[in-house]
């Protein structure tokens, strides 16, 4: 059937598929079809046929009448998509909802069809539009005066929302409310800045998208379906949430100084790294040397005492000649190493010639320490 | 014959212009009034196939839909005077055609109409809330007044109103700007703070590793000294145990080994007199003792 694509029929009933009133604010109010219109061309068409139909007889006049009248009857076939739900309107009174395939309506003009598309998910933007620019794509615009919203705590951030809808109910959808995607939109602006002015300014930058876009999405839904309006509110998304470009210099300050105070910590843990480390190496060089010095000095004490303890048992046995013969050989040391003056005192009281005279300046000239011999274990 | 074809034709005729203009049809979304020579006689709210006499009676179409009603944006005062820019939109519906179309006749009209009362109900109901009741803290609250303010108005022209929402309030400019400033100036402090607090644990790690490092470094010279310590008392005590054996020969032993050490080549110069006990034979091959 040449005609079965088309809802409304070869005379164009119907207004064509999507809903002839109703799209939007700028379809610009209450427009049904336009009847008037429709009858008048419709008029026109069968004027244009019948003035032939006079040459024919009686039997001719009938044939094409009736040929019409099959035509027209055919005219009520026609298709839903799959994406789609039909809407029929018997002398503009909706009477069913018709499910994908091929459905039939009685012709024009008792029953027309509208066939709205109910899968398609929609969008609705606040505080951007995107922009379709057939060279660049579509690019992002913001629109801040949408998109500045205040907070519960009298701050503003600056968000921006998609939200996305289906059609559930065509007949709703269609003749509930007079501009279903402007009352979408509006409705969306509305319950964002109610949820974003219930909330503080920290977890709406931080953690609480989940939680806003869930809360957007029950309200919205739920005005929606107060107002009959035959749509789903599939998904709220917020796309951006900032604070607003005037003060997003000092949000982004704060992040910087987190990472400054980090990093100055990171700093002093290297210091404190290096610090105690080196202390402890410190600290066993000392405890090493100290323990060296213990070994040290009981090594050298138990090798002298050994020494001694040797030369005692000899001379336990021979003492007399021991003390003497050591006495002698250290004096033999002693003197043999030194300067000495050898002045006899019964020379001088005897016979008077000699005076003894001691060059004390010469004797300054050498540093003449006479070092006191320290008691034996105090030397350290 | 002929003639009598033709009249019954144009009585045809007429009957169809009759027949036609007697039928009406009320579209889903619409609802329409019936006026005869202008007085209004009756309300249909069904759609579909509707009559009416012919040329007598006329017929009004009105929307049944939810109708929209946007407000431009207004300045308003809250209580605590804080100043608000409020864009407000209310939904509606024509319940009563009639008295619709008496009192304010289109939708033009009413919206109008309806703008007004809604202006008056906002600056009356949110005049009387502050401005964080408007913001946070009751903003359903305050809608649903708002919405039954203009709802009892409204009821005079034949409207119900579904619904009165608040679509922004916000900061007039000059406002926003504060907020923006103190907004600022909050970051800037809590930067400021968060660096204090930073520089502040740097410190205290740092003086806390400083501190350790001390630590360890005293308690070692503690263990150092003690070990020292340990070290001379051992060899007291060895000397002691080796040397209280015969303290006599100790002394003279003792004594030997310090001059030896003390009195060093070039730095001493002694003067002697040659009765020591070194010189004992010095003088007497016999060795008697040196006089004293």
């Amino acid at each position: 059937m040449p005609w079965k694509n088309q809802s409304g029929g070869p005379w164009g009933g119907g207004g064509g598929p999507r809903g002839p009133w109703g799209q939007g604010p700028q379809s610009g109010g209450p427009t049904p079809p336009n009847l008037e219109d429709l009858i008048r061309k419709g008029q026109d068409r069968l004027k244009s046929v019948l003035p032939g139909s006079g040459n024919f007889g009686g039997r001719g006049t009938a044939l094409v009448i009736l040929a019409l009248v099959v035509v027209w009857m055919l005219s009520g076939f026609y298709r839903v998509e799959p994406d789609e739900q039909g809407v029929v309107l018997r002398f503009g009174k909706f009477v069913q909802l018709t499910q994908p395939g091929l459905n039939y309506h009685l012709p024009y003009p008792i029953e027309t069809a509208f066939t709205p598309n109910v899968t398609r998910v929609k969008r609705v933007d606040i505080g951007m539009r995107l922009i379709e620019d057939p060279r660049r794509g579509t690019a992002l615009r913001d629109v801040p005066e949408e998109s500045l919203m205040l907070t519960g705590d009298e701050n503003i951030v600056d968000v921006d929302v998609s939200v996305f809808w289906v059609i559930n109910n065509a007949a709703n959808y269609l003749f509930n409310v007079q501009y279903p995607e402007g009352t979408i939109k509006a409705v969306a602006e509305s319950a964002m800045r109610e949820v974003i002015g219930r909330n503080q300014i920290q977890p709406i930058l931080t953690g609480a998208r989940q939680n806003i876009e869930l809360a957007v999405h029950d309200l919205m839904q739920k005005t929606l379906d107060e107002y009959g309006a035959g749509v789903t509110i599939t998904q709220v998304q917020m796309q951006k949430v900032d604070p607003p470009s005037q003060v997003i210099d000092s949000f982004r300050d704060v992040q910087a100084a987190r990472a400054d105070a980090e990093r100055s910590q990171n700093e002093a843990q290297a210091y404190a790294n290096r610090v105690v480390p080196e202390a402890r190496g410190r600290a066993a060089q000392v405890i090493q040397a100290a323990e060296a010095y213990r070994e040290q000095t009981v090594a050298e004490a138990r090798g002298q005492a050994a020494r001694y303890l040797s030369v005692f048992e000899e001379y336990r046995k021979a003492p007399e000649v021991t003390r003497r013969r050591l006495y002698l050989e250290t004096m033999e040391r002693v003197f043999g190493s030194i300067d000495k003056i050898i002045i006899d005192p019964n020379t001088g009281q005897r016979g008077g010639g000699v005076v003894p005279y001691l060059p004390l300046g010469e004797l300054e000239r050498r540093p003449a320490t006479p070092r006191a011999t320290p008691p034996a274990g105090s030397t350290r | 014959m002929k003639a009598l074809t033709a009249i019954l034709a144009v009585l045809a005729a007429l009957a169809a212009i009759a027949g036609y203009s007697s039928v009406f049809f009320v579209q889903q979304a619409q609802q329409a009034l019936v006026l005869r020579l202008g007085e209004p006689r009756r309300v249909i709210t069904e759609a579909g196939l509707q009559y009416k006499l012919p040329l007598v009676e006329s017929v009004i179409y009105l929307d049944k839909r939810i109708l929209d009603l946007d407000n431009p944006a207004q300045e308003i005062i809250a209580s605590d005077q804080k100043r608000l820019v409020v864009d407000a939109f209310a939904r509606y519906k024509i319940i009563d055609p009639l008295k619709f179309f008496q009192s304010v006749g289109t939708i033009d009209g009413a919206n109008s109409r309806l703008s007004t009362v809604l202006n008056s109900a906002l600056r009356r109901v949110l005049g009387e809330s502050t401005f964080i009741q408007v913001v946070r803290d009751e903003r359903a609250g305050l809608m649903a007044r708002i919405r039954a303010q203009v709802d009892r108005e409204a009821a005079n022209f034949g409207i119900k109103v579904v619904d009165v929402r608040i679509r922004r309030a916000d900061l007039p400019d000059a406002n926003s700007q504060a907020v923006f400033q103190r907004m600022q100036t909050e970051r800037q402090q809590e930067a400021a703070e968060i660096r204090a607090q930073g520089a502040q644990l740097a410190q205290a790690i740092r003086a806390r590793a400083e501190r350790d490092a001390t630590v360890i470094v005293a308690e070692a010279t503690q263990r150092g000294d003690q070990a020292r310590g340990e070290g001379e008392g051992e060899r007291n005590r060895v000397f002691a145990e080796a040397f209280g054996k015969d303290p006599d020969f100790f002394a003279f032993y003792r004594s030997m080994q310090a001059y030896e050490a003390g009195l060093k080549q070039n730095d001493t110069r002694l003067l002697l007199a040659p009765d020591s006990e070194f010189f004992r034979y010095f003088g007497d091959p016999a060795g008697k003792p040196a006089a004293k």
